[in-house]
């Protein structure tokens, strides 16, 4: 650390922010996919038989769910390995927040165009049907999770907390869902009708949907790679900081 | 054995000196439920919803035994001394359990019997052996949570609205499952007995997977920070 | 098209948050990238 201090004015002039080729070819990709998709959810595809026009909201809709389970489960491997592998635990920690932020908003955005659709296809905004009420929870607990993290303690006693609330998230979420099951086949009401059940997607739709997966995977890899090196920044700026903050000291006492 | 015993029976101790749990929970859990007679406003409609309001009473109620059970820990560094005393931190953890059960068995028996009081909801015999079996198994259940994530939230800024925040939705299922047990329990024409037992053994599932988890995290949980 | 407003809203809010997360991202990251000497940015 100390032979980088010297280079201070030379190295820390240079601009370079979190990209490199391989996220820039990626962010390339991401932003063609997505005018492919975007272009032909409206314009190429014809109307479902049953949702009619509202199955384009699907386009946007499934891949956002696709990737905000992605991310949970990008975040509990991340944060297993970060809890055994105990000389990497800071870098794993980084990759499992990046991968809850951008997690949060996926599953914001699924719940928000699910409700959104359902409106159209149900007549209401929300229904109390197993998938959905799971999906609600996993939001409310990926919020909880980064509330966690944004708390002023040191990296590490961030890494290992949030480590363990990732994980206890994967036993949370399957006693959720299996409840809700049990709960919602208990109920007297006529059950919701099956969410996608009565979709027929042709050829041209299933493409759509799939390059709808393909591109938000994209921006999921390309945003959690950035936001991980973001978070390694502001780490590493903590502890610059006061390194050159030592430095200058030191040189301030020679002067003197 | 000897171990978790001789923690639980501290912390059981320490609560009966301070009775916090006599002048501020359990007043607190019976005003809850006043609140929601108030707020709903119809004895139909309490009688109906009395399994429910309990089990959401007893879960705000956990969440404030729980963080005074490990501010008697953080303060002097207690529970650091507690965990180079004893062997296991997993037996310091369900000593812990067992303290925050034995309180919240208090706990819900006063709110079962506010229930009856106030909500005049009825209990027969074969209702009486489904709710024993309901409020022990959702008690363990409760405890272990609660525990659980209060040493997760242990000696962070801002950890009394962040232990909430983490364990409600932890707790949903056991929510939904120790509500139905109740509700069945209570006579609901809506739930059989059968259905009601079959909901105890999700309690039981979900009391064990959080005990195990609890007492397999609690070692790095409370480790001190390299 | 039936119900264009839904549908526009839906497909707005999505990309439209995607696209605020990265750009805020990038921003920050390049405000922050002149503290760190480049070095210690274990991505270069």
């Amino acid at each position: 650390m100390s032979e980088s201090m010297p280079a201070r004015g030379a190295s820390t002039l240079n601009l370079r922010g979190t990209s490199t080729p391989a996220t820039r070819i990626i962010g390339v990709l991401a932003l063609a996919v997505m005018t492919w998709v975007v272009v032909s959810a409206f314009f190429f595809t014809a109307p479902d038989v049953v949702q009619g026009d509202s199955v384009r909201i699907m386009y946007a809709h499934v891949p956002a769910a696709w990737v905000a389970y992605l991310a949970f489960v990008t975040t509990a491997i991340a944060s297993g390995f970060s809890l055994v592998r105990r000389h990497r635990t800071l870098g794993f920690d980084r990759v499992a927040g990046a991968s809850a932020e951008v997690g949060v908003l996926f599953m914001g955005l699924a719940l928000v165009t699910g409700s959104l659709w359902g409106r159209l296809t149900w007549g209401t905004f929300w229904q109390w049907d197993p998938r959905l009420t799971t999906t609600l929870f996993l939001f409310i607990t990926y919020v909880g999770y980064l509330a966690v993290r944004r708390i002023d303690a040191s990296p590490e006693r961030r890494a290992k907390r949030s480590a363990v609330l990732a994980l206890l998230a994967v036993l949370e979420i399957p006693l959720v869902h299996f409840s809700v099951v049990l709960w919602r086949s208990l109920h007297q009401e006529a059950s919701v009708l099956n969410p996608d059940g009565d979709v027929r997607l042709d050829g041209l739709m299933l493409f759509t949907l799939f390059s709808g997966v393909v591109a938000f995977t994209l921006a999921f890899v390309w945003l959690v790679i950035h936001r991980q090196r973001l978070q390694t920044l502001v780490d590493l700026q903590g502890t610059v900081g006061l390194d050159s903050a030592l430095a200058a000291r030191a040189t301030e006492a020679v002067l003197r | 054995m000897r171990n978790v015993f001789a923690v639980a029976r501290k912390d059981v101790l320490i609560e009966w000196r301070a009775r916090l749990l006599l002048v501020r929970v359990l007043p607190f859990a019976l005003l809850v439920l006043v609140l929601f007679a108030v707020a709903l406003d119809s004895e139909a409609l309490l009688t109906r919803a009395a399994a429910g309001l309990v089990w959401l009473a007893a879960m705000f109620a956990t969440l404030l035994v729980v963080q005074r059970c490990f501010d008697i820990e953080t303060a002097d560094g207690a529970l650091d001394m507690l965990l180079t005393s004893v062997v296991e931190p997993s037996r310091v953890f369900f000593g812990k359990v067992l303290a925050v059960a034995a309180q919240l068995l208090v706990l819900v028996v006063v709110l079962l019997g506010g229930a009856v009081v106030l909500y005049g909801v009825r209990i027969d015999a074969a209702g009486l052996v489904l709710l024993v079996t309901t409020v022990v198994t959702a008690v363990i259940g409760l405890a272990s949570v609660g525990t659980l994530y209060g040493a997760v939230v242990a000696q962070l800024t801002g950890r009394d609205s962040l232990l909430p925040l983490l364990a409600m939705p932890v707790l949903a299922p056991l929510l939904i499952g120790a509500s139905r047990a109740t509700e069945s329990a209570f006579g609901s024409q809506t739930i059989d007995l059968a259905t009601g037992w079959a909901w105890t053994s999700l309690l039981a599932v979900f009391g064990v997977v959080f005990a195990a988890a609890g007492a397999a995290s609690f070692a790095t949980l409370t480790e001190p920070d390299a | 098209m039936k119900d264009l407003g839904f549908i526009l809203l839906s497909w707005s809010v999505s990309l439209g948050s995607l696209a605020l997360l990265a750009l805020a991202t990038l921003r920050r990251a390049k405000s922050l990238a002149a503290r760190v000497p480049d070095d210690q940015k274990p991505w270069l």
